[in-house]
Parts: C-alpha cells; structure tokens; sequence
C-alpha cells in the first residue's frame, strides 16, 4: 500500500510548514514592528535616533546613546566574566573529567538554562547587589550596588549555561580518532586540546560566544532588577546603567501619552530583535555548516 | 630481549573481560600481524601496546607490558616517552587540522626537536631511503619531504604542501598519518586495521610501505582480512574470544598450526 509514502510526504510537508510558520512569524513580527517605529523614523534621522545622549521624551527628544551604551555595556562585561570561565569549563568536562560527571553537569546546566529569569534577577538583588556594594565601598566609589557591574555580573551567570552547553557539545562532536592520533605522538592532553581539539572546534566556539552574545543582549527582567535603571551613560562598572530591554519593559503602556513615545520604544524593539536575531542566525549557520562538513 | 614484549596481560573494561593472561614477545624488526574474529580484542592488545588504552574510562589491566624492559603500566612510567616510540596508525586516518607539511613538522616542534638532532636524523634517514631529498630550503622542510618519501606521499603532494590535510584521499591521508608517525622517531609502528578504510590499491601502497619499513622499525598490524595477513606477516598472532590461541612465525600459523581453532580460522571455517 502506499500508506508509508503518504506519512512520509505528509511528516515531510508538516514540517516543512512549521519551519515557514515560525519563519514568517519573526518576518511579522519584524514589519509590525517597523511600522509602528515609522512615525519617529520619518520624524527624526536614525543617526540622531543612535547617537544623541539627550533623553527627554516630553520634548521629543528621544536620543538612544545611554541606553545601547547600557546595553552594550553590561553584555560586554558578562561575555568577559563568562566566556574564558565557560570554555575552561567545557574543556575540562570534555577532555577531562570522568564521563558520569560529564552527564550530571550536563544535566545541572540544563536546569540552570530552565530557570526563569525572573529568580535570576530575585537572587541577583539578594546576593550581587549587596556585593558589588561592598567591593565599591572596599576600593572607594561608593555606589548603592544597582549596577552596570551587578547586570554584567547576573548576565554572565545567565549566559553561562548556553556558553558551556554549546561549546561541550561541539567539543564532543570531535571524533575519538582526533584525540588517538594526536596523544599517539606523545604529546600531553594539553597539547592536544590547543593544536587539535581547539583548532577544530574554531567555529564551534565562536558560534556558542555568538548565542551566549544574543541571550545576553536581549535579556530583560533580571538584568532589570540589578542594574539601577538611570537614562544617563554610566561613568565607571559602579554607576547605574539603563538597557534597552529594561527601557521597553519599564515604560511601555506607561507613558502613552507622549506624542512618539510609543514609537520611540517601537524603533528600540526593532533595533534589539534585528541585533539579537542577526547574532542567532549567524551562530546558527556556523553550527550548520560544522555538521555538514565534519571536522575531517 | 625483544623489546615489547606481554606477560601475562590481561584486560577487562568493567566487569567485562576481554584479554586473558596474554603472554608473548614481538620480535623486532619484523611484521607482526594479530588476527582473530571481531571482538575477540586485537584493539584492546593493540593500544596496550601505547597506553591509548588509557583513553577509555574503566579500563582495568593487570600483568607487564614491557617496552625495552620497562613496564608501561608501572605508575611511573613515562607514557608521553613511550607513546613517542610507538607510532601509531588508526583503521581510519584522522589529519591533524592543518596543513600537510604541518602534519608532520608538528611532532618534531611539539617535541623541540634541536636543529642537530633533525639534521642527525635526516643524514639517518638518507641510508633508508630510496630517494635523497632535493636538498634546499631550511631542515624542516627537508624532514618533512623526507618522511612524505618514506611514506611514498610525496610525489603526490609536493605541489599543495600548504593546503588542508583533509583536502588528501583517505589512502592518502593514511600514508599521511604513518609520514606523520615516523617524523617522531619511533622505533615501532603500530596499525590498527590500517587499510580496512581504503580501496584495494591504496591498501597496496599501505603494505609495499610497510615491508619496505620493516627493516628499520617493528610494526605491529591488526587485520582481519586473511589474505593481507599471508601476504605481510612475518610473525601472527591468533587471538580468540580472548585467549592468545596460538603465535609463531607466518609459515608455522597459517601451514601447520597446532591449534585446532587456528586451523579452521586460517582456512576461513569460522570468521
Ligand atoms: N570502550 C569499551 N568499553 C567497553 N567494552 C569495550 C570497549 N572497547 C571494546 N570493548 C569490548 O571489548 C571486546 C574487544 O574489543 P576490540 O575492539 O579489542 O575487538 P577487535 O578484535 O578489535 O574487534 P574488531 O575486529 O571488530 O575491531 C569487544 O567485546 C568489545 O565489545
Ligand atoms: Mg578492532
């Protein structure tokens, strides 16, 4: 009967309209976005829009600068905190430790990529806050904690599992032969993991910074809760910071009633999902392409 | 004294035993092929021989597997030392993830080779060749181009030295790997099922290499294939689930073995 091919052509053309729906989705949600963001855009030039310090909506100055400096700012410091640390991690669980510790930290990660937001940011104000509080006090710029710091701090703890999962498993995905050959030339495991698995894994690893990038870059609530929230650039890791996600999340719905105003945090969404669904894609062909092409 | 030489080697991954009291000397400066049925652990011996054993977790080994007298699984043996003196090629060739000409200096730098001991090791290498290197640029690459012959690579590559290694055949990404293992300086060469991955004419130039190296190294081939083994085999090894069966020169094991099992195994009645 032809029973088997009808499944087969009916899974293959259900999967395939899934893949279009969700594609499309993004596509939507990107012009939506857009032509809610045109008012402000025909109004003001985008360099201003990008570049201008000056924040005072009631008279229509909407300058972003602060808030993508905020943004920028507290990704950067939790990509420098996590990714050294995540990929030592990923070596040390790959080449290293037994694999039954390998399969629990695996699973650990999992959980801890589950949590919700939302207990990141309680923790953060709990324990991060009042830490970086006292390290200024300690080396003397006195801050509250709310922080550029305590954001790029509860980041970089965020982001860590998808850095450490991703990473462990392009590592594995390196052939046994590639450890054989190389360690039966008497070199140390060391050796081993910069000339062979390292320069193997190249795009890999860039790949998991580029996810851990886009996780950090459009995180909202935790960082939210830490990062003090002031539309000013901050002048030191002390000082407070205010990232475009918290901006949106903050006012949206609050301040209608400022002519643009709605536009304005429309053109900022805008700006944050073609950041972020650049940085995913981008990974996403990376991690492709290394499983079509092997690591031959 | 042979220098590698089993006594009483046995080995079990968990509860599971695969080698039972082993025990056999390799005679230097010969082809020595271990045969047997799939699984009976020809792999299992084979990377005992260079600790690559080492790799798999629960392992368990119990007797001497000694090289020049000392015995690798000792707690202090030097094993980056050992596995240098035991080349090793796998049933599938792996490239190192770089160029051709870096395949092979990468042993000699990792190593810190000094610029005599190379140009001592490329004047050795002169008597055993057929061909004398063009002699030209730096050491370096005369050892590369050196060991590319001894291998019987260069011909092939002497014109994309510096492009991907993964870019060669699997036949020749094979002799790659053995050019690879000699640039070390082993004293032996170690194969597992080295052609079961390649055509019949690459499989070729994989065994001319081999009785062409034979005088100057001692190498240990794994096969499954009956015929490769009469035609290279100066010594056999005859594993069975486990147990050294039988092991003597090629002749005595394949025309008048003493084993029952052996018997039937060489004449293709069980495999
Ligand atoms: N890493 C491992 N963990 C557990 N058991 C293993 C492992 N490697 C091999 N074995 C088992 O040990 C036995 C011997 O394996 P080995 O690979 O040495 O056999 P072989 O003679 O090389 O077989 P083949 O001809 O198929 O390559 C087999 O029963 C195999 O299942
Ligand atoms: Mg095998």
């Amino acid at each position: 009967m032809d029973l088997r091919k009808f499944k087969d052509t009916f899974s293959t053309l259900s999967i395939r309209l899934s893949l279009v729906f969700v594609n499309t989705l993004a596509f939507v949600i990107a012009i939506i976005l857009y032509i809610k963001a045109k008012p402000i855009l025909v109004k003001v030039s985008l360099s201003h829009l990008l570049f201008s310090t000056s924040w005072h909506p009631i008279r229509g100055d909407f300058g972003f600068f602060p808030f993508i400096i905020g943004t920028l700012g507290v990704t950067a410091i939790a990509m420098i905190l996590a990714v050294p640390v995540c990929l030592l991690s990923a070596i040390y669980l790959s080449e290293y430790a037994h694999k039954r510790f390998r399969a629990f930290v695996r699973l650990v990660v999992d959980i801890l990529a589950g949590i919700p937001s939302v207990i990141y940011g309680l923790c953060g104000v709990i324990a991060i806050v009042p830490l970086v509080r006292f390290l200024g006090q300690a080396i003397g710029s006195p801050t509250t904690g709310y922080s550029l710091l305590a954001g790029g701090i509860i980041l970089a703890i965020m982001v860590a599992p998808v850095i450490i999962s991703v990473a462990l498993e392009v590592f594995r995905t390196i052939p046994q032969a590639a450890r054989e050959n190389s360690l039966a030339l008497g070199i140390t495991t060391w050796e081993m993991i910069k000339h062979v698995i390292l320069r193997s894994s190249l795009h890999g690893i860039i790949a998991a910074i580029v996810l851990g990038f886009a996780r950090a870059f459009g995180e909202t609530i935790a960082v939210l809760m830490v990062v003090g929230n002031v539309a000013k650039i901050p002048d030191s890791f002390f000082a407070p910071a205010y990232p475009l996600p918290a901006l949106i999340a903050n006012n949206y719905g609050e301040m209608m009633s400022i002519p643009l105003y709605d536009s304005a945090l429309m053109f900022s969404a805008l700006l944050l999902m073609l950041v972020v669904g650049g940085f995913s894609l981008a990974a996403h062909i990376i991690l492709l392409r290394i499983e079509r092409r092997g690591y031959a | 004294m042979p220098h590698i030489s089993l006594k009483n080697l046995s080995i079990a991954y968990g509860h599971h035993r695969v080698l039972q009291d082993v025990t056999v000397n390799i005679p230097d400066k010969q082809i020595t092929v271990i045969i047997g049925p799939s699984g009976c652990g020809k792999t299992t011996l084979l990377k005992s021989l260079n600790r690559l054993l080492d790799l798999n977790e629960d392992v368990k080994v119990t007797g001497d597997v000694l090289i020049d007298g000392v015995n690798t699984y000792d707690g202090n043996a030097d094993i980056l030392a050992l596995r240098k003196k035991m080349g090793f090629l796998s049933q599938r060739p792996y490239p190192l993830p770089m160029s051709i000409y870096e395949n092979i200096a990468f042993g000699p730098k990792v190593h810190r080779m000094s610029k005599d001991r190379i140009v001592q090791q490329i004047n050795d290498l002169e008597g055993r060749m057929v061909q004398v290197p063009s002699k030209k640029n730096g050491q370096m690459d005369i050892l590369v181009e050196s060991y590319l012959r001894l291998a019987g690579l260069w011909e092939e590559v002497k014109d994309r030295l510096h492009t991907p290694a993964s870019r060669l055949s699997i036949g020749q990404q094979q002799r790659l790997a053995l050019a690879r293992a000699l640039a070390v300086e082993p004293e032996a060469i170690l194969a597992d099922e080295p052609t079961s991955a390649l055509d019949p004419l690459s499989a070729q130039l994989i065994e001319k290499q081999f009785k062409f190296l034979k005088k100057n190294y001692t190498i240990v081939v794994v096969t499954h294939i009956l015929r490769q083994a009469r035609r290279i085999a100066d010594y056999v090894i005859f594993l069975y689930l486990g147990e050294l069966v039988e092991h003597g020169p090629a002749e005595k094991v394949f025309d008048n073995p003493s084993d029952e099992r052996t018997r039937a195994y060489v004449s293709g009645e069980i495999s």
